[in-house]
């Protein structure tokens, strides 16, 4: 399985998600975002998190417009398989490959947390090896990760499925109160209608490893690594 | 030239008369802007560097002490830790969040100048009384500042120490550390070379930001002054952009040497790598990138515009570079070359702007305070001393439970949940421990790193104090099962032209070097910040320790907390029951007495103690006691653990808050599985090293025999809850 992480200028878990693809046996190449097309072979794309462009104008607004884009809406109209995380997300909806944006949290501070989150969708590529309803952690970190679409695509997104992770409490209830950050239906993650691009704001690449203390981002890797 | 001019860029009249004497004329403006940067207390050390000589700086592990950006250590399998930690005092005062954030930026490049990858932020805070109308404002813009840099430049913030006092109402304290790891065989140092070689300039553009900015952080802040152009602007991106692209260019083996441009900017990178090789430098200033144009030869040398660095190549390599800084999307241009002078000299427009002797910039004469013998420590100065007893008979439940609810001992993270801290896959162990851990990426070792100090045993007894704080890094570093290396500092003073100032300096540093020695824990890199003082009004003595330690083996790391039920909680080290200076007294409105004493050979046979039997399996759990005593240290593992522990409080011929929460040194709470409490209390006794069996964990509360029973809910809704509410409140 050959997957490629994209490196944007600030990207900063590019390494962290090649790091954690190769731990799991699969094969990371990093492709700079100044590339205008991908390595042969490829099963995968990863757009990793980080502050690509610093931030400027909006996150991920610069990077949905760097050469290598192109080349990955391509891919993903095929059927590619490509996962977004945090800065990733930010910029798959800055592309249009996912509806709604990622605003300012709601506490307008930046939130790095453990939080928990309902396994609401198991049959995308990513999501097989996870059982429908069960309740994962998995870090946060972003100052912009407050999900927000209109009514009307809200309304068609949730009927048709696709959203995947909810933010929860320990027990499985996506209410206001487990709600870091502001997200309309407190959604952590969500995939397009083909299923195969998914934009995620908690980072599962950072709990794949036991050493670390938490491996329940490792079967969403894993699934992406069966594909 | 006149004096007046010389006087008003904070020169002192005798170093003017100085200046003119060696140099055989006047100076122009450029040259006495040149000289009031490279002489400021912030660049020279002029009144501190005679003391400074007096601290240890080697040690087996040491592998680059003081003098470089950054200290190195050596951690085993090539690999060494670069680190340092650095003050941005009066820049985040005067602008919270730029000023803490070109804090992180500045000592970030110091470690990656080096050819070390930065793995890990720290920072050590200081905000005045939570009631002051100001700090509310200050500590928000600080901890965004700090947040959005380091989060962006993906380097995770894993703990630090905030503290508050009204003593810092108008000086607060922001001091950043970075820990970084480099291959041995590639670390990079400021160096010229041969004369020919040619200096580059690589990294973000020149602007009038910053200008003078160590010449202001070498006084005191007076009413009314605007001081605002004075502070930089930070610019994560380019900083991010920049780290990457050194690395890349340092693995081609096309530097020479390297210096990041930091306080007083193009002037002391040019001055410090020139001056170290023996050499000179030739600088072009029409080359320099500017974001502005028209800007002077005065305000270009002087500018401390950030994410800029120094170079010099390889003759040959030029192309490379340039391939390398084009990919990132950054200046490289060559802006000069390496002489044979020994002379500073400056070109713009054709015209030399200024020519100036190399050994006379980087070594200014001494200040006068700062030649004298340290005073004797009977003889310095130091807070007033209250001799009155501290009352014993209060509530220690009440008592707990206030001093996880207040700024002393309550929860920070607010703070810490703003910085990302699993950032890069390697953090072991995040902020709200004793220390924090960091695995070494791809190995199955780890550096623990603790930043202490406790300013009120300082100001009470500098000697003692500075002791303390060394003494405690020590401690937290043994707790988290980590070898104590070696410690960096940030030593924050008031007004050295004062007695007393460099009274307390001259003491908390012999306390340091004191425990230094005894604790084979030398000093390999610093900064002093001096001038932390308003309107005559010095901070209290603030030697922020910055230690780190190894671990050989993440697998024998031990828990910070009670995370298992039936096991034996046992007390290391002594119990006096000195509860004079402790949290204690203060939360009894007692004022500050005499600190508890440091017996550094029970400090030294005690953390060895801990630290073997951490690695023979023995000990599941440890945390040092400091701050709030024994009591606090068993709610902390409490609450690190989530679960609770029933304790016969020691020594039942003292009044129990003597022993609960008496700030003693050198002691630890340890547990062991219930089976190894024999074995472990024998081991003690043999190696004489107090020991008592004091509980065994694994109830919903913390129960103290004959005191209280506090449940586990009640001390979480304690200790979590005054910061959230304090930072809502209008």
């Amino acid at each position: 399985m050959s997957i490629a992480v994209i490196t944007f200028p600030a990207s900063n878990c590019d390494r962290d998600a090649a790091v954690a693809v190769e731990a799991l046996g699969g094969r990371a190449m990093f492709v700079h975002h100044g590339e205008t097309s991908l390595p042969g072979n490829l099963d995968a794309v990863i757009l990793p998190g980080g502050f690509s462009y610093g931030d400027y104008l909006r996150p991920g607004c610069m990077a949905a417009h760097s050469p290598i884009m192109r080349e990955i809406k391509n891919k993903a109209e095929a059927g590619m398989p490509v996962l977004g995380i945090c800065n990733g997300f930010q910029l798959l909806t800055e592309a249009g490959l996912l509806p709604g944006a990622l605003l300012r949290n709601r506490d307008l501070l930046f939130i790095y947390r453990e939080v928990h989150l309902l396994v609401e969708r198991n049959i995308s590529p990513f999501m097989h090896l996870y059982r429908q309803g069960a309740v994962v952690t998995m870090p946060i970190a972003h100052k912009d990760g407050n999900y927000y679409v209109d009514a009307e695509t809200l309304k068609r997104i949730e009927g048709e499925g696709r959203i995947v992770l909810r933010y929860c409490s320990a027990e499985g209830n996506a209410n206001i109160d487990a709600n870091p950050n502001g997200s309309l239906n407190n959604i952590a993650a969500l995939c397009n209608g083909a299923g195969n691009v998914l934009g995620m704001m908690p980072h599962p690449e950072r709990c794949a490893d036991a050493v670390l203390g938490n491996t329940d981002g490792e079967a969403l890797l894993r699934g992406l690594l069966q594909a | 030239m006149s004096e007046n001019i010389a006087l008003e860029l904070g020169l002192e009249a005798e170093e003017y008369q100085h200046i003119k004497e060696k140099l055989r004329r006047e100076p122009n403006f450029t040259e006495l802007g040149i000289f009031s940067a490279m002489w400021s207390e912030h660049c020279s050390y002029k009144s501190s560097r005679a003391f400074l000589s007096r601290l240890p700086t080697e040690g087996d592990c040491v592998i680059c002490g003081p003098g470089e950006n950054a200290g190195v250590v050596d951690i085993g399998d090539n690999k060494a830790a670069v680190f340092k930690m650095e003050s941005h005092n009066h820049p985040s005062y005067i602008e919270p969040y730029h000023g803490a954030a070109t804090g992180v930026g500045g000592v970030m490049r110091d470690i990656f100048t080096m050819g070390a990858r930065p793995v890990a932020n720290f920072n050590a805070l200081r905000f005045g009384d939570p009631e002051h109308p100001k700090t509310k404002h200050l500590l928000s813009g600080v901890v965004s500042g700090l947040a959005d840099y380091g989060n962006c430049v993906g380097v995770p913030m894993l703990g630090g120490a905030t503290g508050f006092d009204t003593q810092y109402d108008d000086n607060i304290l922001v001091n950043a550390m970075c820990v970084g790891i480099a291959r041995q065989d590639a670390i990079f140092y400021a160096r010229a070379g041969k004369p020919g070689n040619q200096v580059f300039y690589v990294g973000s553009k020149t602007g009038r930001d910053g200008i003078h900015g160590a010449t202001m952080a070498s006084a005191s802040f007076e009413d009314d002054t605007d001081n605002r152009p004075t502070v930089q602007v930070g610019d994560p991106f380019a900083e991010k952009l920049l780290l990457e692209a050194c690395l890349e260019l340092m693995q081609t083996g096309a530097i020479v040497g390297i210096q990041d441009m930091g306080a007083a900017g193009l002037t002391s990178s040019a001055v410090e790598i020139a001056a170290k090789g023996g050499v000179g430098i030739r600088l072009n200033l029409d080359n320099v990138p500017l974001r502005e144009p028209e800007m002077s030869a005065y305000e270009i040398m002087l500018s401390e515009s950030q994410e800029r660095m120094l170079v010099i190549l390889k003759p040959g390599k030029e192309k490379l570079a340039l391939q390398i800084f084009e990919k990132w999307q950054l200046d490289c241009i060559n802006i000069g070359e390496i002489t044979d002078t020994e002379q500073l000299e400056v070109m713009q427009h054709n015209e030399r702007q200024a020519c100036l002797p190399l050994d006379m910039l980087a070594q200014p004469p001494l200040a006068p305070s700062a030649t004298a013998a340290p005073p004797d420590p009977a003889a310095v100065p130091s807070a007033p001393r209250t001799t009155a007893p501290v009352p014993v008979q209060a509530d220690a439940r009440e008592c707990l439970l206030k001093l996880l609810n207040s700024p002393e001992l309550g929860s920070r993270r607010w703070i810490y949940q703003q910085y990302d801290q699993t950032v890069m896959g390697d953090s072991i162990r995040t902020p709200g421990a004793d220390a924090a851990i960091v695995r070494i990426h791809g190995s199955a070792r780890a550096l623990a790193v603790s930043v202490d100090v406790t300013p009120r045993y300082v100001h009470a007894h500098p000697l003692e104090g500075g002791r303390q704080a060394v003494a405690e890094s020590f401690r937290n570093l043994v707790a988290s099962g980590a070898r104590p290396l070696a410690i960096t500092n940030c030593l924050n003073f008031g007004n050295p032209k004062k007695p007393e100032t460099i009274g307390q300096f001259a003491n908390t540093i012999e306390g340091m070097r004191e425990a230094c020695i005894a604790l084979d824990f030398p000093v390999v890199s610093g900064n002093v910040s001096f001038y932390n003082e308003t309107r005559g009004h010095g901070i209290p003595p603030t030697p922020s320790i910055g230690g780190i330690g190894l671990i050989d083996d993440i697998a024998r790391i031990p828990g910070a907390g009670f995370n298992d039920a039936g096991d034996a909680v046992l007390l290391l080290g002594e119990t006096r029951g000195h509860l004079e200076c402790s949290l204690y007294a203060r939360a009894n409105g007692v004022p500050d007495g005499a600190p508890p004493p440091v017996d550094l050979n029970a400090e030294k046979r005690n953390g060895a103690f801990v630290l073997e039997h951490i690695r023979n399996g023995c000990i599941r759990a440890a945390h040092d006691i400091s701050a709030g005593g024994l009591i606090a240290a068993l709610a902390q593992m409490s609450l690190l653990g989530g679960r609770g522990a029933v304790i016969t409080p020691p020594a039942p011929h003292a009044h129990p808050n003597s022993v609960l929460f008496g700030e003693d040194q050198a002691r630890y709470v340890v547990t062991c599985s219930s089976g190894n409490t024999g074995t472990l209390l024998e081991a003690a006794k043999a190696g004489g090293v107090p020991a008592v069996w004091i509980g065994t964990t694994g109830d919903a509360n913390l129960a103290i025999e004959g005191v209280t029973s506090i449940t586990l809910k009640d001390l979480r809704e304690a200790f979590e809850s005054w910061m959230p509410v304090y930072m809502r409140s209008d």
